[in-house]
């Protein structure tokens, strides 16, 4: 690795003009990050002629103290602590050549550069500049390490898997839910239709789509009305705690406490938001959520745009580590097997992230740091997007059974009706948890274990028969870079 | 009707041979294994009798298995279920419950709404059974 260029501390570093990043104290390769310090890592291209280490400075300099020129004005201050240092290039395998060559640059960042408990103070330096930089191509924050001292300033989950279970009385297997389709014009009362037949027919949950928010078809609060009826109908058939998440995604903050208060009155157990209303707003939320025994369910609205290619953006990772400290209950994260992206390697490490108490180093699955969570709670990961009853062993082999599978085509598009479909998804569920538990190879055998229920189960047998050949072979854009090697046995 | 609640009970219900594999699997995780008992099975009901203390130091299904259909002997009319907790780390918490044992007819659930201001209402879910005292209830 390179050495330092940085040039001392004096009157020459702070003569008037430009100098490069590199000499500017942004690139100290002996650096040895802190165990409080903020890490990222970051994979840059940089733009052609352009030097790796230079960029990395560069990276480092524009999201802490640096600016484009020399000012005399750092030395006013410890400007050495506050200087982010880049101190690891890497090139990234499997880069380069004929194609594109990336780096990944390992930056640390002192912990006194950020205010405690705030996304929105984190992200405006990590984010905030830099990935409109001309000198780069394009710009992917990959991974971070938030160390132990700042995550404990952060709230975490309002409720967290274990409570949320404890609250349902619901354990041992993965929740179920659906989404209420169409997502758009239905009128509160035939919306309030498809939430009961699906909570008697076996769901736990039903879920506003993203976009369900008060239009002139139906109003927010008919829609919560007809909901609640719903959801206690739906108890009052099954004896089970049923619910049905509420979106309060509103223009202001006032709109949606509004709205958040009333699905409290009513008796909800649950409040959603789309991660389009912003860092600020979500914890705002989820300190309303906290306080009033709510859970909060997210849905990552608009993620895509920024998370989805692989050479720019910020990675769907990182906005899971953002958002169990920003604390919400449940997040979209990926189902492997459905319609939208998500490599099994990737979908492994961002469910690692939201789940384990503390999340291991493992660069197969993208994570490049080992994550102590100091006690935040656990993120229930939800898994949504063109899944269906017939690829239950391939769902809980993959996603395990802390997570919330939505079924809402697969529940609604049932030929026998929506409760059909509902009791579909449970059956198939609970014998293929109960098949695991005995020890049977579900992966192999999870065909012949759905088709064993199907002869008691019919609803089970029509959605076996309907969606049989449904699968979503696509490649995914998100994948590792690192693949493990076999290597050949002396 | 029947009761949904519990991990199985969208199941036929469960053999004593299927019992103790869903027992073996909680013992292979460490978990300890308790029988609880009820004739409230309100959703809301968290608190159902305790048929023992949960078996921390039993590791052996069959015994399990005996002390379960011991609770569904002396409480033929009720709801039993089995559940295991998890005393570990960032757990602590049942990781697995299910019924195996509920009354030959099952009354549900009325609905009780109360009407506010406006369009407002309040739900009370009742179970048909609790209208009669405690001991005295699926006879």
């Amino acid at each position: 690795m390179g050495t330092s260029e940085t040039i001392a501390e004096g009157k020459e570093r702070y003569k008037s003009g430009v100098i490069p990043y590199k000499k500017m104290g942004y690139w100290e390769p002996d650096y040895q990050p802190k165990d409080t310090d903020i890490i990222c890592l970051f994979r840059i291209v940089p733009q052609p002629g352009v030097d790796p280490e230079e960029a990395a400075a560069a990276v480092a300099g524009e999201s802490s103290t640096a600016t484009w020129t020399v000012v005399w004005t750092d030395r006013l201050t410890a400007c050495e602590l506050y200087r982010a240092k880049a101190y690891r290039v890497d090139p990234v395998p499997n880069t380069g050549g004929d194609t594109e060559q990336h780096y990944f640059a390992y930056i640390a960042y002192d912990l006194d550069l950020f205010e405690p408990g705030s996304i929105a103070n984190l992200t405006a330096s990590i984010i905030g500049n830099v990935f409109g930089f001309k000198a780069l191509r394009s710009l992917r924050l990959e991974d971070m390490r938030i160390p132990v001292a700042y995550m404990k300033t952060f709230q975490g989950p309002a409720t967290g898997i274990v409570v949320e279970r404890e609250r349902l009385d619901k354990f041992g297997r993965p929740l179920l839910g659906a989404t209420t389709k169409p997502k758009l014009g239905l009128s509160g009362r035939n919306y309030g239709r498809v939430v009961y037949e699906a909570l008697k027919g076996g769901l736990d949950f039903v879920k506003d789509d993203e976009n369900i928010n008060s239009q002139p078809f139906m109003h927010w609060r008919d829609r919560f009305l007809y909901c609640m009826e719903a959801v206690n109908r739906a108890s009052a058939a099954t004896g089970e705690v049923k619910g049905h998440y509420m979106n309060v995604t509103a223009a202001t903050m006032e709109d949606m406490y509004e709205r958040a208060e009333f699905a409290k009155e009513l008796g909800s157990v649950i409040v959603m938001i789309d991660l389009i209303v912003g860092y600020t707003a979500i914890q705002s939320m989820s300190r309303w959520a906290r306080k009033n025994d709510m859970v909060l369910h997210l849905h990552r609205a608009g993620h895509g745009t920024y998370t989805r290619q692989k050479t720019h953006g910020v990675s769907f990772r990182v906005i899971a580590k953002w958002m169990r400290m920003a604390g919400v209950d449940h997040i979209h994260a990926g189902t492997v097997v459905g319609k939208l992206e998500g490599d099994p390697n990737m979908i492994a490490g961002i469910y690692d992230t939201l789940r384990e108490p503390v999340t291991e180093q493992n660069l197969q699955h993208g994570v490049f740091f080992d994550q102590d969570w100091a006690s935040l709670n656990k993120v229930m990961p939800v898994a949504s997007g063109g899944i269906h009853a017939g690829q239950m062993h391939q769902l809980l082999h993959y996603l395990g059974e802390d997570v919330i599978l939505q079924f809402g085509g697969g529940t609604i598009g049932h030929p026998m009706g929506i409760a059909a479909g509902a009791t579909a998804n449970r059956v198939a569920l609970e014998t293929m948890v109960q098949a695991r538990n005995e020890g049977v190879d579900i992966w192999n055998e999870g065909p012949k274990v759905l088709n064993k229920a199907a002869k008691w189960c019919q609803p089970l047998q029509a959605a076996l028969d309907t969606w049989k050949d449904i699968t979503f072979n696509y490649e995914s854009t998100d994948t590792p870079d690192f693949v493990p090697v076999e290597t050949p046995s002396a | 009707m029947r009761i949904t609640q519990g991990q199985f009970s969208f199941l036929p219900d469960l053999t004593d041979e299927q019992i103790t594999a869903q027992i073996k699997y909680a013992l292979k995780n460490g978990w300890a294994v308790n029988v609880e008992f009820t004739d409230d099975p309100h959703p809301r009901n968290t608190y159902w009798e305790m048929w023992g203390m949960p078996m921390f130091d039993l590791r052996d299904p069959a015994g399990i298995l005996y002390e379960v259909n011991e609770c569904r002997k002396a409480f033929p009319d009720h709801y039993v279920r089995v559940t295991a907790f998890d005393s570990s780390r960032s757990w602590e918490t049942p990781r697995m419950s299910f019924i195996v044992n509920r009354p030959k007819e099952e009354p549900g659930f009325g609905l009780i709404r109360q009407e506010q201001n406006g369009r407002h209402v309040s739900y009370t879910l009742r179970s048909y059974a609790t209208q009669k005292p405690e001991g005295e209830r699926y006879r």
